[in-house]
Order: C-alpha cells, then sequence, then structure tokens
C-alpha cells in the first residue's frame, strides 16, 4: 500500500474533525478568556489535562484531603462531591474523573478569605475515582475517592 | 434563562455559609441530538467568581463535566451579617448572569 496517500488521508482527516468542531463552539478561542483554560479543559487525557492545569509536578498522595462522593451513584449526571483539606495556604483544587472524555471537570482558586472545602456536582461517564488536586503552599497534593455508576439506577 | 439563580448566605456562627445554585443546561458538546443525529453544540459555564463586598473571594473554573443546574457550596471568613454577596458567571457562548444575596 502507497502509505504516504494514508498519511494524507489521516491528516485530511483530522483537519477536517477540527474544523467541525471549532464550528460547533466546542474550541473556545483561548483569547475570548483568557483566565480560561482552555488547554487543560479540552484535554482527553488525565496528564496532559493536569499538566496544563497546574504544571509538571506530581501531585503527591496526602491524607489531608477528603474527597467526599456517594460509594454508589445511580446517576452518573449528577454525582456530589466534597473536596476538604487541613492543608495550609491552599490556592487552588482541582476535581478531575480520569474516564471522562474530558478528564478535568473543575477547578475552583481560593483566596484566603476561604474555608478549605468546596461542594459540588459533577457528571461521571462510568465507574470511576474522583480525583481532587489540591495545591498548596506551591506544592501539588492529591487524594481519590471511588465511585460506582449505575446507570438506570438499577443498584447494578 | 427560564429562571434566575439561587443564592443563599449565612451566618452560620463560625463563619458564613454559601449556597447556590445555577440554572444552566451545561451542555457538553458531545450528545447528539436523537432526531438528527446532529450534535448538540456545547453551552456550558466556564467561569464563576464569588465576590464578597466587592472582593474576588472565589473563581470557579468550569469545564463540560460540571452537572446541569450547578451547585456551589462553600464557607468563607471575614463577613458579618448584611455584607452582599455577589456571584456571577459568564459561558462558552459568551452569556452572562449573576446575583446577589445579603448575608442574614
Amino acid at each position: 500500500m502507497d502509505t504516504s496517500r494514508r498519511i494524507i488521508l489521516k491528516a485530511g482527516m483530522a483537519a477536517s474533525t477540527l474544523a467541525v468542531a471549532a464550528g460547533a463552539g466546542l474550541l473556545v478561542p483561548n483569547t475570548v478568556y483568557a483566565a480560561w483554560p482552555a488547554k487543560a479543559f479540552n484535554a482527553t487525557k488525565l496528564d496532559v489535562a493536569m499538566n496544563a492545569m497546574t504544571g509538571k509536578d506530581k501531585p503527591v498522595a496526602s491524607a489531608d484531603i477528603t474527597v467526599d462522593a456517594p460509594d454508589i451513584a445511580e446517576n452518573g449526571a449528577v454525582v456530589s462531591f466534597k473536596v476538604k483539606t487541613t492543608l495550609p495556604k491552599v490556592e487552588s483544587i482541582s476535581v478531575y474523573v480520569p474516564v471522562n472524555a474530558f478528564p478535568l471537570s473543575a477547578s475552583y482558586i481560593l483566596s484566603n478569605q476561604m474555608e478549605t472545602s468546596i461542594t459540588g456536582r459533577i457528571k461521571m461517564a462510568k465507574t470511576a475515582d474522583v480525583v481532587a488536586v489540591v495545591k498548596s503552599n506551591g506544592k501539588l497534593y492529591t487524594a481519590k475517592k471511588g465511585v460506582k455508576v449505575t446507570l438506570g439506577g438499577c443498584g447494578g | 434563562m427560564a429562571r434566575k439563580m439561587k443564592i443563599r448566605a449565612w451566618d452560620n456562627g463560625k463563619n458564613t455559609s454559601i449556597k447556590a445554585i445555577i440554572f444552566h443546561p451545561m451542555e457538553t458538546g458531545l450528545r447528539k441530538d436523537k432526531k438528527t443525529g446532529k450534535k448538540i453544540p456545547g453551552h456550558y459555564i466556564t467561569e464563576v467568581n464569588c465576590e464578597h463586598n466587592g472582593k474576588n473571594i472565589l473563581t470557579c473554573l468550569w469545564g463540560p463535566g460540571v452537572s446541569k443546574n450547578p451547585f456551589l457550596s462553600f464557607d468563607f471568613n471575614g463577613a458579618k451579617k448584611g455584607d452582599s454577596v455577589k456571584i456571577s458567571w459568564v459561558d462558552n457562548q459568551g452569556k452572562k448572569g449573576g446575583s446577589t444575596a445579603k448575608i442574614s
């Protein structure tokens, strides 16, 4: 088989997919919301999203972070979570779901007036961990909680 | 937007608690319309700003992975009864919204 032809075909397909995505408003141009880290939110892999959000440093597992989420979620579209930490000088809390199409769900930037606890609701594609990454005093810490997602609410 | 967002802010004895819900579809851009087979364009909140007396206390950066009609709850220090709390948001289509509440 003529390999160069294959490559051109592939390249063409990738380009047209991108154009469609941009047209549908999927890809938000960086210039519109300067503060919104499009690179991190558009990443489809966990490590790429983490690198784009908080830099290359690997987060260290910490017992000072608790991730509260249900053991079993009957509806993956609405999963409550609570991330709480006793770490000092918390700058940000990011929440990831590794199996989602876009692993980065949300990131919270905290001022020093804040108590270091955030509650919200996220979507989960399937059974997975909810991963929290906390930036404290310039360093990264992480904790996670497994959530079993049973679509249809049959109790799995 | 059919319904306006709701904010509750109250003194919990130790500090101030906030609970807020924003009515928003939070469309991921990945779902397909069952009738036409076309992708439904993504429509989700990207940024939420929370202010206490005009000073930023919390910025939320959200992606399509946040649930429909997003809920947000947190506690913060340094406020007293009667102070105002403002929460405003912007989505990926440039739409904006927000509301204010007095701490009770």
